[in-house]
């Protein structure tokens, strides 16, 4: 009898396996893990729009190889280790794209964690698409063949900031303030090194790092950069700790210019309209609402019908326009034909520019904006979250001069 | 300088006294029944979540009355459905029928109002700015968060010192038995103590909800540092409960403005030793430094600043 019930056991599972294993013939399935709880939900939720829109869009014209794109949710609460757990899940339903963007912390362990279970489990590879992970080290010293990032890095982002405010003598006194670990730590001290060489005359008169999407109140910190009498803030804050830093300085009436990676995030727009600092907040990103590209037009217009936000991060698109062409161009979904396919690529944005993928660090190269946030003007059609200011391009880095060096030795399976 | 200290006083009284509102129902319900109540945060949650809905339907100061007065409730039903009959298991079933409570009443807040923030808005009526000092404003609000926080003190001293109620309560924390034997319903007072120690975290919740941020992990972030609060001020004791909530509310808002480190006292040199820690900033710590502060309490003064029994 035990063994009548073993037997029809393991019947039943080798059945489900196989069933399984053929629905998973029909769809490309890509892993979404990024917050979708915790103080990072807000722009883990809206990222995981931009998936689900594009693979709608992509399926509604036959799919890619005839095949179906899935995209699969998995909530990583912001922290490496739930991150790990999350991937080895979405392995485990038949996922072998992975896309992670919130916090660098999570990207490296990643990274690591694809590299290592590529290794062990050769034949069932697996590719990490990073859309928004920005630690410079990830396409430097701790490069893998298996890294994708679509995001400029911290490096290129702070190069251009500084460049932009080298040419704004009114900035005397600046105050950094960032996350405390990898990313804001990176930032920190590439603003120090990069400001001192471009405007030694800067004084820096605070350099602050918080913990990580924990703070509630930023009203202490406000009144610190208050009295240190900065002029300026720089900050690559992202998530709940823009919004309310922002919102917190509202409060108190501060009157600072800020150069930030991520204030179009969620309740950003709604903060600096409190604020009244018209086109006194500025964001380095590869494109925003109102660059007037014809086709990104369209799409913005119809991604805010759809989801009801605007688009955050044409990165994304151009992520999985990527991924589509390189699938289309290696014929297969397999990994290491796809990993293949991208080094090189290159890819006409979101915004009509020029980018590739460098096949040195996989890391992707595109044209570069500086936009400032204020009252719509000149034409400009979309704001954000409904408060009649948008963002406008204040600054152009062509794809050309973002272009950086790496220390990455790639190392390419066989 | 004195512009700092000025803020950084007003925001740390601030927080404490927010922290005094959560800290004062735990520390009753602990001296009372002998039991930590976990989810006591939670209730705070619960109250920012129903200002929001009621606020959104109707208006803020309707959320404002109503709210605690529904978490209140949620309280006592929780402590004569679930708690009285957890009650003759011992203690260390009541704390762990609380501890899942916290998670229960997390997913449901999940499930009803979702994983991101909700957009609970100041009212209209107090959102100006209440003054201006040194070119920085302080909003209008923050002071009515700080004048119901006292208000809500002076009201539970009042009641405990100078009522019956307040007379049979403490009579309730030391002597249970001989209460009931004078005839007094024990078991009710102990709802009624859990159902108002409730109320006042709801109502915490529903003026912290605007100011702060209303979402599923503000039970979480806050938890920890209640007990901290509890414990610092001698578990049972309402005074001690608000000292060491002002304390650590204080201590927390000012060493965010500090921005010594030891290399900075002492010199470099013991960086080789101490690695970074030697390099981080009192600003940086700012989040440790309770819990540093727990442990030291613990070590050296077990019963807390006023407390009269060992935790």
């Amino acid at each position: 009898m035990h063994r009548f019930w073993k037997r029809s056991i393991l019947g039943m599972a080798a059945a489900g396996v196989m069933a399984w294993g053929a629905a998973a013939q029909d769809t490309i399935k890509i892993a979404y893990i990024d917050p979708l709880s915790g103080g990072g939900a807000s722009i883990g939720e809206h990222g995981l729009k931009h998936f689900n829109y594009i693979a709608d869009m992509v399926n509604a014209k036959g799919g890619v190889l005839g095949r179906k794109l899935e995209i699969l949710p998995y909530d990583n609460k912001t922290n490496p280790q739930e991150s790990l757990l999350q991937a080895q899940k979405a392995i485990d339903a038949g996922a072998r794209i992975l896309t992670q963007g919130n916090g660098s912390s999570v990207a490296a362990a990643l990274s690591d964690f694809v590299a290592k279970h590529n290794e062990r489990n050769p034949g069932k590879e697996v590719i990490y698409l990073n859309y928004a992970a920005v630690d410079p080290v990830l396409t430097n010293d701790k490069c893998n063949f298996w890294h994708f990032r679509w995001d400029a890095n911290s490096d290129i982002k702070m190069e251009a900031l500084t460049n932009f405010m080298k040419d704004r003598p009114a900035i005397k006194k600046i105050y950094l303030i960032n996350q405390d670990y990898s990313f804001g730590q990176a930032v920190r001290s590439q603003a120090v090194t990069m400001l001192k060489a471009k405007r030694p005359d800067i004084q820096i008169v605070g350099d602050e790092l918080h913990p990580l999407l924990r703070i509630t109140d930023f009203a202490p910190y406000v009144a610190k950069i208050k009295a240190s009498g900065a002029d300026s803030v720089i900050t690559g804050n992202w998530g709940q700790d823009m919004a309310l830093l922002l919102k917190a300085a509202a409060d108190a009436g501060l009157q600072v210019d800020w150069y930030t990676y991520y204030a179009g995030g969620a309740g950003g727009p709604t903060a600096i309209k409190q604020t009244g600092l018209s086109h006194r907040v500025f964001a380095i990103v590869e494109g925003h609402a109102n660059v007037p590209h014809e086709a990104a037009q369209k799409t913005e217009a119809d991604f805010r019908a759809k989801t009801g936000l605007g688009v955050w991060y044409p990165r994304v698109f151009n992520q999985m326009a990527m991924l589509v062409a390189a699938i289309e161009k290696a014929k297969s979904a397999d990994p290491v034909k796809i990993g293949k396919a991208l080094e090189g690529m290159e890819h006409a944005t979101f915004t009509g520019g020029k980018g590739f993928m460098r096949a040195d660090d996989h890391q992707f190269f595109q044209d570069m904006y500086i936009a400032s946030f204020g009252p719509l003007e000149g034409g400009a059609k979309f704001d954000e979250e409904k408060t009649g200011w948008g963002w406008k391009t204040v600054g152009k880095i062509d794809t050309a001069n973002t272009i950086l060096p790496t220390t990455c030795k790639m190392q390419r399976p066989s | 300088m004195l512009e700092l200290v000025i803020f950084s006083s007003l925001n740390g009284v601030l927080y404490g006294m927010l922290l005094f509102m959560l800290a004062s129902g735990l520390t009753l319900i602990f001296s009372m029944m002998g039991v930590l109540n976990f989810a006591h945060a939670s209730f705070y949650m619960l109250g920012a979540y129903f200002g929001f809905e009621i606020s959104r339907r109707i208006g803020f100061w309707p959320g404002f009355v109503v709210a605690p007065l529904l978490v209140g409730a949620v309280g006592a039903l929780v402590e004569r459905y679930g708690l009285r009959q957890v009650h003759r298991h011992g203690h260390v079933a009541e704390l762990l029928f609380t501890f899942g409570l916290a998670f229960v009443i997390e997913e449901l807040v999940q499930m009803f109002w979702g994983k991101l923030p909700v957009d609970y808005r100041v009212p209209a009526s107090l959102d100006f700015t209440a003054f201006t000092l040194f070119q920085t404003t302080y909003p209008a609000y923050r002071m009515f968060m700080l004048l119901v926080a006292v208000g809500m003190f002076v009201f539970l001293l009042a009641i405990l010192t100078r009522t019956r109620v307040g007379l049979i309560i403490q009579a309730a924390l030391t002597h249970p038995n001989t209460v009931a034997m004078l005839g007094h319903d024990v078991p009710r007072i102990f709802m009624m103590v859990f159902g108002v120690g409730s109320a006042l975290a709801g109502l915490a919740g529903v003026i912290a909800g605007p100011a702060l941020v209303t979402q599923p992990s503000m039970a979480a972030l806050l938890g920890p540092i209640l007990f901290v609060v509890v414990v610092v001020g001698g578990l049972g004791s309402l005074p001690g409960a608000f000292v060491a909530s002002l304390l650590i509310g204080l201590i927390q808002t000012f060493a965010v403005a500090i921005n010594l480190s030891l290399s900075d006292i002492f010199g470099p040199g013991g960086a080789a030793l101490f690695g970074d820690l030697w390099q981080a900033t009192v600003a940086q710590l700012a989040p440790v430094i309770p819990y540093l502060l727990l442990v030291l309490i613990l070590i050296f003064r077990p019963t807390g600043l006023m407390g009269t029994r060992e935790t």
